[in-house]
């Protein structure tokens, strides 16, 4: 067990020092990194990319029937929005 | 402006696939290449104890760090695309592109985020050796990443493996082992990655050749010249090697594919490889489709019948042959394939009307019908055509297709060059004197990734109208969403993504600028 928590507190030490001791441009990156997962993740996920299936559909066997009802309607998708 | 736009929900769908997929792969290539030559770099580090290779790979992996960085996750954006704006093909795919996408997610998880850290943190804190290990299994395991990726663009071009099930409307995996070596998975993997490394190759040497016009840091950059030019001269023998093994297999899985790469209408015997030209408008039509023509062309007689049947006596078909069909050649026509087509079609329809009606029995035969194999290759390989509706809609963009196709392929011999004067300039000890070629090496910096895109763009414009091969038109995939949503994310994803290009160069330059720590 104390060599387990050891490991661990290496491993914590590991990242701290190596963050800590960034340079200026990884401090540059990571700056954008958690910018550009903020805009995917709480921006563009929650409000524009919600799964369409799970979203309007409450069970798979909904889901089924409505990809079974766009597979075997004759008209494309493409026609059905003009 | 966009009001005056008269484009369709699926026309916008798919350019905002394309745009952040050409913009995803601005970013993965150098990732693919530039961490196994980092590897390359280190081993001759930890090898020969030369602490100016430590400084180089150091350099180096500044640069590889902030490309890892910044392109990190773009590739998420497409799966959400997936899950938004392809539902319908998402769900059709079943787990077919589902399991290949987590063990990358899996890969990518742990072999690369647990050993970048230790690359970029771990120098002087770990031994020589565990270091090095890391940086091997980085280069690996974004390559492994890269793999599963494909093997599921793959199966896109050519589906194998699987078998519809009616019950849950999708396709289920019967043989995990057909998909991952799939021809089309195998050809695209090796022909990506080693393009990948033949990215990375020029941008170390074009970099190197900016030192050497500047003056600076010549050591490092004659040194980091002779790993780019060894590295990418084998990396471009191998991307013609597999680009052609590609062609061949496209030629018999995606034939219709193949005659638009070479803008072929005429099948024939002896027919000639076109080295390129320029196609004008021809003066007849298939069906309602216009059709093109050359202009002029430079063409090596007989070159296509040799390198696709093996002699020049070899029929190549050509685009009519394919709508039309060739008795003589076992060629199907598209007419025939619709009629299959709907076939299938007409055995999903009674599946679910038999569903409705409770139907027992005739669910039981129907779900038998599509386990058995003669149903599947006669009739449900065709399920795609139940929505054709013109024999001639499944010519795809020929221009598109034959212009990035050739383009490709020029820029390929070109690297081949650039590589070989490389080598033998370093070789002679004159490259610091030839400007000339530092100044080309430099400017070519963005051709292999001009290339490289161009190679996506003939794989998905060349097997249009299918999302899924023969199975799945593009507008049957698309979700029922407002096209203005869809133009807002569009416009979003411009703008977020140029913000990460510009950022990625803007950094980059000034480390360049920087050079190497001493």
């Amino acid at each position: 067990m104390g060599r387990y928590f050891s490991f661990l507190n290496r491993l914590y030490l590991f990242y701290y020092d190596g963050f800590k001791n960034m340079s200026g441009w990884g401090r540059k990156v990571w700056l954008i990194i958690l910018i550009k997962l903020f805009i995917m993740f709480a921006i563009l996920k929650i409000f524009f990319f919600q799964d369409f299936l799970y979203k309007n559909w409450h069970s798979n066997k909904e889901r089924t029937e409505h990809v079974l009802e766009q597979l075997t309607n004759s008209s494309d998708n493409n026609d059905r929005q003009h | 402006m966009i009001d005056n736009i008269d484009l369709s929900l699926v026309d916008w769908s798919r350019a905002q696939f394309a745009l952040t997929a050409i913009y995803h792969w601005l970013f993965v290539p150098l990732t693919l290449g530039l961490s196994f030559i980092l590897a390359i770099m280190e081993t001759i580090y930890v090898k020969t104890g030369n602490e100016e290779w430590k400084r180089i790979t150091r350099f180096w992996l500044t640069l590889f760090g902030i490309n890892f960085a910044i392109g990190i996750a773009t590739g998420i954006i497409l799966e959400f695309e997936f899950g938004t704006n392809w539902s319908n093909y998402s769900w059709f795919v079943g787990d077919i592109f589902g399991a290949p996408l987590a063990v990358e997610g899996i890969l990518a998880f742990f072999l690369e985020s647990t050993f970048v850290a230790v690359m970029f943190f771990g120098w002087n804190k770990v031994n020589k050796k565990f270091h090095l290990v890391s940086t091997w299994l980085v280069a690996i395991g974004a390559n492994l990443s890269a793999l599963w990726i494909l093997v599921a663009n793959a199966w896109m071009q050519h589906p194998v493996g699987m078998i519809f099930n009616p019950d849950t409307a999708r396709n289920e995996m019967v043989n995990f082992w057909a998909v991952l070596f799939n021809p089309v998975a195998v050809d695209k993997f090796l022909h990506t990655i080693s393009s990948g490394f033949l990215l990375s190759s020029m941008f170390v040497l074009g970099i190197s050749a900016w030192y050497l016009l500047r003056k600076r840091e010549e050591q490092m950059a004659k040194k980091s010249m002779i790993i780019a030019g060894v590295f990418g001269l084998l990396s471009s023998l191998m991307v013609a090697y597999t680009g052609d093994v590609s062609a061949r297999t496209i030629s018999k899985v995606q034939p219709v594919k193949f005659a638009s790469m070479e803008a072929l209408y005429d099948g024939k015997s002896n027919a000639g490889l076109i080295v390129f030209g320029v196609l004008k408008d021809a003066d007849q039509k298939i069906g309602e489709k216009k059709a093109w023509e050359f202009a002029f062309k430079i063409q090596i007689p007989g070159l296509l019948s040799v390198l696709t049947g093996g002699d020049r006596d070899a029929y190549v078909p050509g685009l009519k042959d394919h709508i039309s069909g060739n008795e003589k050649l076992g060629i199907i026509s598209t007419a025939e394939k619709i009629q299959s087509g709907k076939f299938a079609m007409d055995a999903l329809k009674s599946y679910k009307r038999a569903r409705l009606i409770n139907d027992t029995a005739q669910i039981l035969a129907i779900k038998d019908a599509f386990k058995e194999k003669e149903f599947n290759e006669k009739f449900w390989r065709y399920f795609g055509y139940s929505s054709v509706s013109k024999p001639e809609d499944l010519i795809p963009d020929v221009p598109g297709s034959f212009y990035s196709f050739h383009l490709m392929v020029i820029l390929g011999f070109l690297f081949i060059m650039i590589f070989s004067v490389a080598l033998y300039l370093l070789f002679k000890g004159t490259i610091s004197g030839n400007k000339w070629f530092l100044w080309i090496a430099f400017l070519s910096i963005p051709l292999p990734y001009i290339a490289s895109e161009l190679g996506w763009i003939l794989t998905e414009i060349g097997r249009q109208p299918w999302i899924i091969q023969d199975m799945m038109t593009v507008s049957k995939a698309v979700s029922q969403i407002s096209a203005g949503t869809v133009i807002t994310t569009f416009i979003l994803f411009a703008v977020l993504f140029t913000g990460l290009l510009i950022s990625e160069v803007s950094i980059m330059v000034k480390q360049i600028k920087i050079g190497p720590k001493h």
